[in-house]
Protein backbone atom coordinates (compact mmCIF):
# COMPACT_ATOMS: atom_id res chain seq x y z
CA UNK A 1 0.00 0.00 0.00
CA UNK A 2 1.70 3.33 -1.23
CA UNK A 3 1.70 5.89 1.51
CA UNK A 4 -0.44 9.15 1.46
CA UNK A 5 2.90 11.17 0.54
CA UNK A 6 3.73 8.79 -2.76
CA UNK A 7 -0.05 8.89 -3.98
CA UNK A 8 -0.08 12.67 -3.46
CA UNK A 9 2.92 12.96 -5.61
CA UNK A 10 1.68 10.42 -8.46
CA UNK A 11 -0.79 12.90 -8.85
CA UNK A 12 1.56 15.41 -9.57
CA UNK A 13 3.59 14.20 -11.36
CA UNK A 14 0.57 12.60 -13.72
CA UNK A 15 -0.88 16.23 -13.77
CA UNK A 16 2.40 17.76 -14.86
CA UNK A 17 2.26 15.33 -17.81
CA UNK A 18 -0.92 15.84 -18.80
CA UNK A 19 -0.16 19.50 -18.85
CA UNK A 20 2.58 18.64 -21.15
CA UNK A 21 0.65 16.33 -24.01
CA UNK A 22 -2.16 18.79 -23.55
CA UNK A 23 0.00 21.86 -24.64
CA UNK A 24 1.53 19.85 -27.31
CA UNK A 25 -1.56 18.36 -28.88
CA UNK A 26 -2.75 22.45 -28.95
CA UNK A 27 0.68 23.37 -30.45
CA UNK A 28 0.25 20.37 -32.88
CA UNK A 29 -3.20 21.62 -33.65
CA UNK A 30 -2.24 24.97 -34.54
CA UNK A 31 0.62 23.40 -36.94
CA UNK A 32 -1.86 21.29 -38.58
CA UNK A 33 -3.41 24.21 -39.96
CA UNK A 34 -0.44 25.49 -41.30
CA UNK A 35 0.94 22.75 -42.66
CA UNK A 36 -2.69 21.79 -44.19
CA UNK A 37 -2.75 25.12 -45.36
CA UNK A 38 1.04 24.49 -47.29
CA UNK A 39 -0.62 21.55 -48.89
CA UNK A 40 -3.44 23.37 -50.19
CA UNK A 41 -1.59 26.50 -51.43
CA UNK A 42 0.96 23.82 -53.72
CA UNK A 43 -2.20 21.84 -54.92
CA UNK A 44 -2.91 24.10 -58.00
CA UNK A 45 0.50 23.80 -59.35
CA UNK A 46 0.66 20.13 -58.91
CA UNK A 47 -3.02 19.40 -60.28
CA UNK A 48 -1.75 21.28 -63.05
CA UNK A 49 1.47 20.04 -63.52
CA UNK A 50 0.03 16.68 -63.62
CA UNK A 51 -2.61 17.50 -66.08
CA UNK A 52 -0.04 19.03 -68.56
CA UNK A 53 2.42 16.18 -68.15
CA UNK A 54 -0.36 13.33 -68.36
CA UNK A 55 -1.42 15.43 -71.99
CA UNK A 56 1.56 15.15 -73.17
CA UNK A 57 2.66 11.76 -71.88
CA UNK A 58 -0.53 9.96 -73.86
CA UNK A 59 0.82 11.58 -76.99
CA UNK A 60 4.03 9.99 -76.71
CA UNK A 61 4.27 6.30 -78.35
CA UNK A 62 6.84 4.08 -76.89
CA UNK A 63 10.33 5.07 -76.80
CA UNK A 64 9.79 8.58 -74.79
CA UNK A 65 11.47 9.69 -72.48
CA UNK A 66 13.60 7.18 -70.25
CA UNK A 67 11.73 9.10 -67.34
CA UNK A 68 8.41 7.72 -68.63
CA UNK A 69 9.11 4.85 -70.14
CA UNK A 70 11.43 3.73 -67.86
CA UNK A 71 15.08 2.48 -68.59
CA UNK A 72 13.57 -1.09 -69.44
CA UNK A 73 14.42 -3.45 -66.45
CA UNK A 74 12.76 -3.55 -63.63
CA UNK A 75 15.50 -4.98 -61.46
CA UNK A 76 16.85 -2.43 -58.82
CA UNK A 77 14.08 -1.24 -56.72
CA UNK A 78 14.53 2.41 -54.46
CA UNK A 79 12.07 3.10 -52.07
CA UNK A 80 11.80 6.27 -50.37
CA UNK A 81 10.86 5.92 -47.24
CA UNK A 82 9.27 9.14 -45.56
CA UNK A 83 9.07 9.57 -42.11
CA UNK A 84 9.15 12.57 -39.57
CA UNK A 85 11.31 13.61 -37.43
CA UNK A 86 10.01 13.63 -34.08
CA UNK A 87 8.50 11.04 -32.33
CA UNK A 88 5.26 11.07 -29.96
CA UNK A 89 3.24 10.80 -33.14
CA UNK A 90 1.14 7.51 -32.68
CA UNK A 91 1.24 5.00 -35.45
CA UNK A 92 2.48 7.47 -38.09
CA UNK A 93 5.82 6.22 -38.27
CA UNK A 94 5.25 2.44 -38.01
CA UNK A 95 2.24 2.77 -40.58
CA UNK A 96 4.70 4.23 -43.29
CA UNK A 97 7.61 1.60 -42.46
CA UNK A 98 5.47 -1.64 -42.38
CA UNK A 99 4.40 -0.92 -46.08
CA UNK A 100 7.35 0.07 -46.61
CA UNK A 101 8.84 -3.35 -45.00
CA UNK A 102 5.75 -5.03 -46.32
CA UNK A 103 6.86 -3.74 -49.82
CA UNK A 104 10.54 -4.84 -49.60
CA UNK A 105 10.00 -8.29 -48.34
CA UNK A 106 8.06 -9.06 -51.57
CA UNK A 107 10.59 -7.35 -54.11
CA UNK A 108 13.05 -9.48 -52.56
CA UNK A 109 11.16 -12.56 -52.90
CA UNK A 110 10.70 -11.68 -56.11
CA UNK A 111 14.90 -11.71 -56.61
CA UNK A 112 14.42 -8.06 -57.53
CA UNK A 113 17.53 -5.71 -55.68
CA UNK A 114 16.03 -3.27 -53.26
CA UNK A 115 17.69 0.01 -52.18
CA UNK A 116 16.26 2.52 -49.47
CA UNK A 117 16.26 5.80 -49.10
CA UNK A 118 15.12 7.39 -45.45
CA UNK A 119 13.62 10.96 -44.85
CA UNK A 120 13.36 11.67 -41.62
CA UNK A 121 15.09 10.09 -38.68
CA UNK A 122 12.41 8.16 -37.33
CA UNK A 123 11.59 6.20 -40.27
CA UNK A 124 15.53 5.09 -40.36
CA UNK A 125 15.71 4.24 -36.33
CA UNK A 126 13.11 1.69 -37.49
CA UNK A 127 14.50 0.40 -40.32
CA UNK A 128 18.10 -0.27 -38.75
CA UNK A 129 17.71 -3.11 -37.33
CA UNK A 130 16.80 -5.60 -40.23
CA UNK A 131 17.43 -3.23 -43.63
CA UNK A 132 20.18 -1.42 -42.60
CA UNK A 133 21.96 -3.37 -45.53
CA UNK A 134 19.79 -2.00 -48.39
CA UNK A 135 20.27 1.92 -47.19
CA UNK A 136 21.82 4.01 -49.42
CA UNK A 137 21.48 7.32 -48.15
CA UNK A 138 19.48 9.73 -45.81
CA UNK A 139 17.95 12.87 -45.97
CA UNK A 140 18.19 14.64 -42.77
CA UNK A 141 15.02 16.82 -42.62
CA UNK A 142 15.68 18.06 -38.25
CA UNK A 143 16.99 21.53 -39.47
CA UNK A 144 13.75 21.77 -41.43
CA UNK A 145 11.71 23.96 -39.64
CA UNK A 146 9.05 24.60 -42.46
CA UNK A 147 9.04 22.35 -45.70
CA UNK A 148 9.93 23.85 -48.59
CA UNK A 149 10.05 22.89 -52.41
CA UNK A 150 13.80 23.41 -52.35
CA UNK A 151 13.72 20.01 -49.54
CA UNK A 152 11.54 18.56 -52.23
CA UNK A 153 14.10 19.78 -55.30
CA UNK A 154 17.33 18.26 -53.34
CA UNK A 155 15.83 14.88 -53.29
CA UNK A 156 14.54 14.91 -56.33
CA UNK A 157 17.99 15.24 -57.48
CA UNK A 158 19.74 12.64 -55.69
CA UNK A 159 17.07 10.51 -56.94
CA UNK A 160 16.86 11.39 -60.33
CA UNK A 161 20.76 11.41 -60.43
CA UNK A 162 20.28 7.65 -58.92
CA UNK A 163 18.29 6.82 -61.90
CA UNK A 164 20.14 7.97 -64.37
CA UNK A 165 23.15 6.35 -63.37
CA UNK A 166 21.49 3.26 -64.07
CA UNK A 167 21.78 2.87 -59.86
CA UNK A 168 17.79 2.25 -59.90
CA UNK A 169 15.22 1.35 -62.45
CA UNK A 170 11.93 1.60 -60.26
CA UNK A 171 11.30 4.77 -57.37
CA UNK A 172 8.84 4.46 -55.27
CA UNK A 173 8.04 6.76 -52.65
CA UNK A 174 6.20 6.37 -49.34
CA UNK A 175 4.46 8.63 -47.31
CA UNK A 176 0.91 8.91 -45.37
CA UNK A 177 -1.49 10.55 -46.83
CA UNK A 178 -3.58 12.77 -45.20
CA UNK A 179 -7.22 12.46 -44.64
CA UNK A 180 -8.17 13.47 -41.37
CA UNK A 181 -6.72 14.24 -37.59
CA UNK A 182 -7.53 10.62 -36.94
CA UNK A 183 -7.04 8.72 -40.33
CA UNK A 184 -3.82 8.77 -42.27
CA UNK A 185 -3.34 6.46 -45.14
CA UNK A 186 0.14 4.93 -45.71
CA UNK A 187 0.99 5.25 -49.51
CA UNK A 188 3.00 3.77 -51.95
CA UNK A 189 3.71 5.89 -55.09
CA UNK A 190 5.82 4.83 -57.71
CA UNK A 191 6.82 8.03 -59.36
CA UNK A 192 9.90 6.93 -61.93
CA UNK A 193 9.00 5.77 -64.49
CA UNK A 194 6.49 8.14 -64.55
CA UNK A 195 2.42 7.26 -63.68
CA UNK A 196 -0.43 9.38 -64.47
CA UNK A 197 -3.60 8.91 -65.08
CA UNK A 198 -4.71 8.79 -68.99
CA UNK A 199 -6.04 12.59 -69.31
CA UNK A 200 -8.64 13.35 -72.51
CA UNK A 201 -6.47 15.76 -74.66
CA UNK A 202 -9.65 18.19 -75.41
CA UNK A 203 -7.68 21.23 -76.50
CA UNK A 204 -5.03 21.17 -79.07
CA UNK A 205 -1.59 23.16 -77.63
CA UNK A 206 1.09 24.03 -80.03
CA UNK A 207 4.45 23.52 -78.46
CA UNK A 208 7.33 25.85 -77.87
CA UNK A 209 10.14 24.67 -78.00
CA UNK A 210 8.97 20.83 -78.67
CA UNK A 211 6.43 18.47 -77.51
CA UNK A 212 9.34 16.16 -76.94
CA UNK A 213 12.06 19.30 -75.23
CA UNK A 214 9.26 20.15 -73.05
CA UNK A 215 8.40 17.18 -71.70
CA UNK A 216 11.67 16.33 -71.46
CA UNK A 217 12.41 19.54 -69.16
CA UNK A 218 8.43 18.95 -67.37
CA UNK A 219 9.22 15.52 -66.14
CA UNK A 220 12.03 15.93 -63.58
CA UNK A 221 9.66 19.10 -62.73
CA UNK A 222 7.11 16.48 -62.35
CA UNK A 223 9.18 13.89 -59.92
CA UNK A 224 10.00 17.07 -57.68
CA UNK A 225 6.16 17.94 -57.55
CA UNK A 226 5.32 14.80 -56.46
CA UNK A 227 7.99 14.77 -53.64
CA UNK A 228 6.96 18.08 -52.47
CA UNK A 229 3.19 17.33 -52.40
CA UNK A 230 4.39 14.14 -50.41
CA UNK A 231 6.57 16.01 -48.02
CA UNK A 232 3.36 18.38 -47.16
CA UNK A 233 0.82 15.51 -47.24
CA UNK A 234 3.25 13.97 -44.66
CA UNK A 235 3.81 16.76 -42.45
CA UNK A 236 0.06 17.35 -42.07
CA UNK A 237 -0.21 13.76 -41.18
CA UNK A 238 2.63 14.26 -38.83
CA UNK A 239 0.63 16.57 -36.96
CA UNK A 240 -2.55 15.22 -37.16
CA UNK A 241 -1.07 11.87 -35.66
CA UNK A 242 0.28 13.93 -33.24
CA UNK A 243 -2.94 15.93 -32.41
CA UNK A 244 -4.67 12.79 -31.80
CA UNK A 245 -2.09 10.90 -30.13
CA UNK A 246 -1.61 13.84 -27.46
CA UNK A 247 -5.49 14.05 -27.39
CA UNK A 248 -4.92 10.34 -26.22
CA UNK A 249 -2.44 10.74 -23.68
CA UNK A 250 -4.40 13.96 -21.97
CA UNK A 251 -7.29 11.79 -21.77
CA UNK A 252 -5.49 8.67 -20.03
CA UNK A 253 -3.50 11.16 -17.67
CA UNK A 254 -7.16 12.39 -16.83
CA UNK A 255 -8.35 8.80 -15.80
CA UNK A 256 -5.26 8.00 -14.12
CA UNK A 257 -6.06 11.23 -12.19
CA UNK A 258 -9.36 10.50 -11.18
CA UNK A 259 -7.86 6.75 -10.40
CA UNK A 260 -5.19 7.78 -8.55
CA UNK A 261 -7.40 10.30 -6.56
CA UNK A 262 -10.38 7.74 -5.38
CA UNK A 263 -7.53 5.59 -4.19
CA UNK A 264 -6.14 8.38 -1.99
CA UNK A 265 -9.17 9.99 -0.48
CA UNK A 266 -9.89 6.42 0.01
CA UNK A 267 -6.88 5.35 2.27
CA UNK A 268 -6.58 9.30 3.75
CA UNK A 269 -10.20 8.32 5.21
CA UNK A 270 -9.16 4.61 6.23
CA UNK A 271 -6.46 6.50 8.03
CA UNK A 272 -8.50 8.75 9.75
CA UNK A 273 -11.32 5.83 10.62
CA UNK A 274 -8.02 3.69 12.14
CA UNK A 275 -6.73 6.84 14.44
CA UNK A 276 -10.49 7.29 15.41
CA UNK A 277 -10.74 3.51 16.46
CA UNK A 278 -7.45 3.77 17.86
CA UNK A 279 -9.47 6.50 20.23
CA UNK A 280 -12.54 4.80 21.33
CA UNK A 281 -10.83 1.27 22.05
CA UNK A 282 -7.80 3.68 24.16
CA UNK A 283 -10.98 5.00 25.77
CA UNK A 284 -12.89 2.01 26.53
CA UNK A 285 -9.56 0.14 28.35
CA UNK A 286 -9.91 2.59 30.76
CA UNK B 1 -10.45 48.19 -76.00
CA UNK B 2 -8.91 44.89 -75.71
CA UNK B 3 -10.47 41.79 -74.60
CA UNK B 4 -9.28 40.46 -71.09
CA UNK B 5 -7.79 37.23 -70.11
CA UNK B 6 -7.15 35.40 -66.46
CA UNK B 7 -3.51 35.00 -65.53
CA UNK B 8 -2.71 33.06 -63.26
CA UNK B 9 1.00 32.41 -61.17
CA UNK B 10 1.38 29.83 -59.43
CA UNK B 11 4.63 28.42 -57.40
CA UNK B 12 5.08 25.08 -56.30
CA UNK B 13 3.97 26.55 -52.92
CA UNK B 14 1.68 28.98 -53.59
CA UNK B 15 -0.49 30.98 -55.92
CA UNK B 16 0.97 34.16 -55.87
CA UNK B 17 -1.71 36.10 -58.66
CA UNK B 18 -4.76 35.62 -60.04
CA UNK B 19 -6.17 38.72 -61.92
CA UNK B 20 -7.77 39.66 -65.09
CA UNK B 21 -4.88 40.83 -67.58
CA UNK B 22 -5.20 42.04 -71.02
CA UNK B 23 -2.18 41.03 -71.81
CA UNK B 24 0.61 38.89 -70.14
CA UNK B 25 4.32 39.25 -71.47
CA UNK B 26 6.14 35.74 -71.10
CA UNK B 27 10.02 34.58 -71.67
CA UNK B 28 9.45 31.52 -73.70
CA UNK B 29 12.25 29.04 -74.01
CA UNK B 30 12.47 29.98 -77.81
CA UNK B 31 11.76 33.58 -77.23
CA UNK B 32 9.48 36.33 -75.73
CA UNK B 33 5.95 35.89 -76.56
CA UNK B 34 2.80 38.08 -75.54
CA UNK B 35 -0.36 36.48 -74.76
CA UNK B 36 -4.12 38.29 -75.32
CA UNK B 37 -7.19 36.97 -75.42
CA UNK B 38 -8.00 35.00 -78.32
CA UNK B 39 -4.43 33.34 -78.84
CA UNK B 40 -4.39 30.15 -79.57
CA UNK B 41 -3.65 27.34 -77.41
CA UNK B 42 -0.04 27.25 -76.47
CA UNK B 43 2.22 25.24 -73.54
CA UNK B 44 5.56 27.02 -73.62
CA UNK B 45 8.30 26.53 -71.38
CA UNK B 46 10.22 29.93 -69.47
CA UNK B 47 13.60 30.63 -69.39
CA UNK B 48 14.60 32.77 -66.59
CA UNK B 49 13.23 36.34 -67.65
CA UNK B 50 10.81 39.09 -66.47
CA UNK B 51 7.54 38.09 -66.57
CA UNK B 52 4.66 40.96 -66.94
CA UNK B 53 0.76 41.10 -67.21
CA UNK B 54 -0.61 44.43 -68.35
CA UNK B 55 -4.27 45.14 -66.33
CA UNK B 56 -6.24 47.89 -65.95
CA UNK B 57 -5.04 48.53 -63.20
CA UNK B 58 -1.61 48.53 -63.78
CA UNK B 59 1.40 46.35 -64.56
CA UNK B 60 2.87 43.64 -62.40
CA UNK B 61 6.11 42.20 -63.11
CA UNK B 62 7.78 39.06 -62.10
CA UNK B 63 10.90 37.29 -62.36
CA UNK B 64 10.63 33.91 -62.99
CA UNK B 65 13.25 31.16 -63.04
CA UNK B 66 11.84 28.54 -65.17
CA UNK B 67 8.71 26.37 -65.56
CA UNK B 68 6.51 26.59 -68.15
CA UNK B 69 3.05 28.48 -69.26
CA UNK B 70 0.19 27.23 -70.44
CA UNK B 71 -2.05 29.87 -72.67
CA UNK B 72 -5.36 29.77 -73.90
CA UNK B 73 -7.73 31.85 -75.66
CA UNK B 74 -9.53 32.71 -72.54
CA UNK B 75 -6.39 32.76 -69.95
CA UNK B 76 -2.65 32.05 -69.23
CA UNK B 77 -1.21 30.08 -66.21
CA UNK B 78 2.33 30.16 -65.42
CA UNK B 79 3.40 27.25 -63.35
CA UNK B 80 7.19 28.71 -62.13
CA UNK B 81 9.46 26.93 -60.27
CA UNK B 82 10.27 30.24 -58.65
CA UNK B 83 8.42 33.78 -58.98
CA UNK B 84 9.64 36.60 -57.21
CA UNK B 85 7.52 40.31 -57.55
CA UNK B 86 9.98 42.12 -59.52
CA UNK B 87 10.15 45.11 -56.52
CA UNK B 88 10.48 42.37 -54.10
CA UNK B 89 14.45 41.80 -56.41
CA UNK B 90 17.07 42.70 -54.52
CA UNK B 91 20.69 41.75 -55.25
CA UNK B 92 21.74 39.13 -52.71
CA UNK B 93 18.29 37.49 -53.74
CA UNK B 94 19.75 37.76 -57.32
CA UNK B 95 23.19 36.29 -56.28
CA UNK B 96 21.62 33.66 -54.64
CA UNK B 97 19.61 32.62 -57.29
CA UNK B 98 22.84 32.60 -59.78
CA UNK B 99 24.50 30.70 -56.93
CA UNK B 100 21.61 27.81 -57.15
CA UNK B 101 22.00 27.80 -60.94
CA UNK B 102 25.55 27.58 -61.06
CA UNK B 103 25.01 24.35 -58.45
CA UNK B 104 22.89 23.00 -60.90
CA UNK B 105 25.24 23.87 -63.91
CA UNK B 106 27.86 21.61 -62.14
CA UNK B 107 25.79 18.93 -61.75
CA UNK B 108 23.28 19.12 -64.94
CA UNK B 109 22.91 16.15 -67.40
CA UNK B 110 22.47 18.09 -70.17
CA UNK B 111 25.14 20.51 -70.47
CA UNK B 112 24.04 23.27 -72.95
CA UNK B 113 20.53 23.85 -71.24
CA UNK B 114 22.59 24.55 -67.89
CA UNK B 115 24.60 27.21 -69.22
CA UNK B 116 21.54 28.48 -71.02
CA UNK B 117 19.51 29.25 -68.19
CA UNK B 118 23.06 30.74 -66.46
CA UNK B 119 23.00 33.33 -69.33
CA UNK B 120 19.53 33.67 -69.43
CA UNK B 121 19.80 34.77 -65.56
CA UNK B 122 22.60 36.56 -65.93
CA UNK B 123 20.89 38.83 -68.56
CA UNK B 124 18.64 39.21 -66.38
CA UNK B 125 20.41 40.57 -63.92
CA UNK B 126 21.95 42.90 -66.36
CA UNK B 127 18.07 43.70 -67.67
CA UNK B 128 16.88 44.78 -63.62
CA UNK B 129 19.85 46.82 -63.36
CA UNK B 130 21.48 45.02 -60.53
Amino acid sequence: MPSLKDLKNKIASVKNTRKITKAMQMVSAAKLRRAQEAAEAARPYAERMGAVIAALASGQGEGGPRLLSGSGRDQTHLLVVMTSERGLCGGFNSTIVRLARAKAAELLAQGKTVKILTVGKKGREQLRRDWSQYFVGHVDMSEVKRVGYANAQSIAREVLAAFEAGEADVVTIFYNRFQSVISQIPTAQQIIPAKFDAAETNALYDYEPSEEAILADLLPRGVATQIFTALLENGASEQGARMSAMDNATRNAGDMINKYTTIYNRSRQAAITKELIEIISGAEAL
Amino acid sequence: MAGHLQFDLVSPERRLASLTATEVQIPGADGDLTAMEGHAPTITTLRPGVLKAIAAEGTKAYVVTGGFAEISATGVSILAERAVPVEELTAPLLDRLIADASEATAVAVDKDVADKAMADLLAMKAATGF
